[in-house]
């Protein structure tokens, strides 16, 4: 186990440093460190590898909807120069252009909603694809054979639903655990897999981007609400064993409470991912920066202890959101008495 | 596109294609599975729940075997206590009638030897009686002829009857 999680992250290490080597041949010191966090956000193409002048980019849809002019459809490289593969405001196409930071602006400054197919877009679906394959084929296992030992896909899946099931969705939710448990087991398969494969060098840090932590944040925040219970919400606006004035303050902050709890999930896991790309690929940029072999060894093994964590925080900041998740809804269904909370 | 600026595509996409995701699980994967696990799990504590009652049984059943062999051992000790009883009792009987027969039969002999004797006496009686009367008649006939032949006569019957 040990020999495979470190051969796995010296492989993930050795891909990050071909995949990252060519755009820091050149340039200053600020060029060589650009590329972490034209890494870390979200883009409107796929950018794999720079062979001296060769981009191997995949150009991705540009869908852009405005009251004006409706639904329109794009190629991100429409708005690129085709020699230097740059975007910028000068190589601007049927009134909109993409600014060097990867901004889609429209050249006439009218309001327009950005519905593009980026990068993380990309690589969502592919991670749903991954894991709605992995169960439906788990899932007919069982249709075809009954309820008999797990094989294949259903061996793979059903530790990870039994450990979604009993140990986060029973303990921290209650008797009332079923019905969430659909949704646990989702959430934790896409984080995890979305964490996992965004370590592949190449791939897009879809789970550590603040959009898609914070649409899962609000989904946990829409399911704990909805399903709250009477003593929660008299929790909240009547909180019981304190005096009418007191109130006047506990209640706003039991209203900001509501809030906290989604977005302390949506940042900790956002901070989590993005942290850990930053970190291994600043080691890696210290190599050009330094230009130094020894410097690269040294940040090789750097890189591959950090992928080993990687791996490790990529299974648990999945657990921990599941958790979490189960926690928030547990507090908004459990009936025992208050005094738990204190 | 910046760090901590959520995107407004990707917040859409990422919505539709996590609840597209989560519809499609729900109805097609997790909800069979879950059920197949629970029916699964169902089914081996139903298992393991016939095992220990059929093993209550077995011990029950086993209980109830020996309970039988012990009372079939105590019948068995009564059954030879009695027939050996049975059997002394008998030889006693027949010993004691055995006993009783020989008496009896000793007792016949005794009483024959008696009848056989006292007949014996009897003929031995009768016979006297009669060499009696034929001494006594020769004697007579002797007497009518000659006084001293007869008292020849006498002599020699007595010297007879000495010799006899």
């Amino acid at each position: 186990m040990t020999r495979k999680l470190l051969a796995l992250s010296l492989l993930l290490s050795v891909f990050t440093l071909i995949f990252s080597n060519s755009t820091l041949a050149a340039g200053s010191d600020e060029d060589k460190t650009s590329f972490i966090m034209h890494h870390v956000v979200d883009s409107h193409e796929w950018h794999f590898v720079t062979f001296g002048d060769t981009h191997v980019t995949l150009p991705l849809p540009v869908i852009v909807y405005s009251a004006d002019r409706g639904l329109e459809f794009f190629k991100s490289s429409d708005f690129q120069n085709h020699e230097t593969h740059k975007f910028g405001k000068e190589y601007a196409y049927e009134g909109y252009f993409i600014d060097d930071h990867d901004h889609l602006g429209r050249v006439d400054g009218a309001s327009f909603i950005d519905f593009s197919i980026t990068k993380n877009v990309v690589m969502m679906f592919i991670v749903l694809f991954l894991v709605a394959y992995l169960a439906l084929s788990a899932a007919n296992h069982y249709k075809k054979n009954g309820p008999v030992a797990p094989k294949g896909a259903a061996a793979i899946l059903e530790p990870i639903i039994i450990f979604v099931r009993d140990e986060i969705a029973q303990k921290s939710i209650g008797p009332k655990y079923k019905k969430f448990v659909p949704y646990l087991i989702t959430l934790f398969l896409f984080v995890w897999f979305g964490n996992l494969l965004g370590l592949i060098p190449g791939a897009a840090n879809m789970t550590g981007n603040i959009a898609v932590t914070m649409v899962l944040a609000v989904l946990t925040f829409i399911i704990t609400n909805v399903n709250g219970n009477k003593e929660y919400w008299k929790h909240i606006f009547m909180t019981p064993g304190v005096p009418p004035l007191m109130l006047l303050i506990i209640v706003p902050v039991e209203i900001i409470g509501l809030f906290t709890k989604p977005f302390a999930l949506m940042v900790r896991l956002f901070v989590a991912i993005t942290a850990g790309h930053i970190v291994i690929l600043g080691f890696i940029a210290l190599a050009f920066i330094f230009e130094s072999i020894t410097i690269g060894v040294v940040s090789t093994v750097m890189v591959t202890f950090i992928n080993i964590i990687e791996l490790l925080v990529a299974t648990i900041q999945a657990y921990v959101f599941t958790l979490f998740s189960a926690m928030y809804i547990g507090s908004a269904v459990a009936e025992h008495a208050h005094d738990d909370h204190h | 596109m910046d760090l901590i600026t959520p995107g407004s595509g990707l917040i859409f996409w990422q919505l539709f294609g996590f609840l597209g995701l989560l519809f499609i699980l729900i109805k097609f994967a997790w909800k069979p599975m879950l059920a197949a696990l629970e029916e699964r799990e169902s089914s081996i504590e139903n298992a393991l729940k016939a095992a220990e009652s059929a093993r209550n049984e077995m011990a029950n059943l086993k209980a109830d075997n020996e309970k039988l062999l012990a009372e079939a051992r105590l019948e068995r000790d009564v059954i030879l206590r009695k027939a050996q009883e049975a059997s002394v009792k008998m030889i006693e009987d027949a010993k004691n009638d055995a006993l009783k027969v020989t008496a009896q039969q000793i007792e016949n002999a005794k009483a024959v030897i008696e009848t056989e004797k006292k007949a014996a006496l009897t003929e031995v009686k009768n016979q006297v009686a009669i060499l009696t009367l034929e001494v006594a008649e020769k004697l007579l006939r002797k007497n009518l002829t000659d006084q001293k032949a007869q008292k020849a006569l006498v002599d020699e019957f007595i010297k007879d009857i000495k010799l006899n």
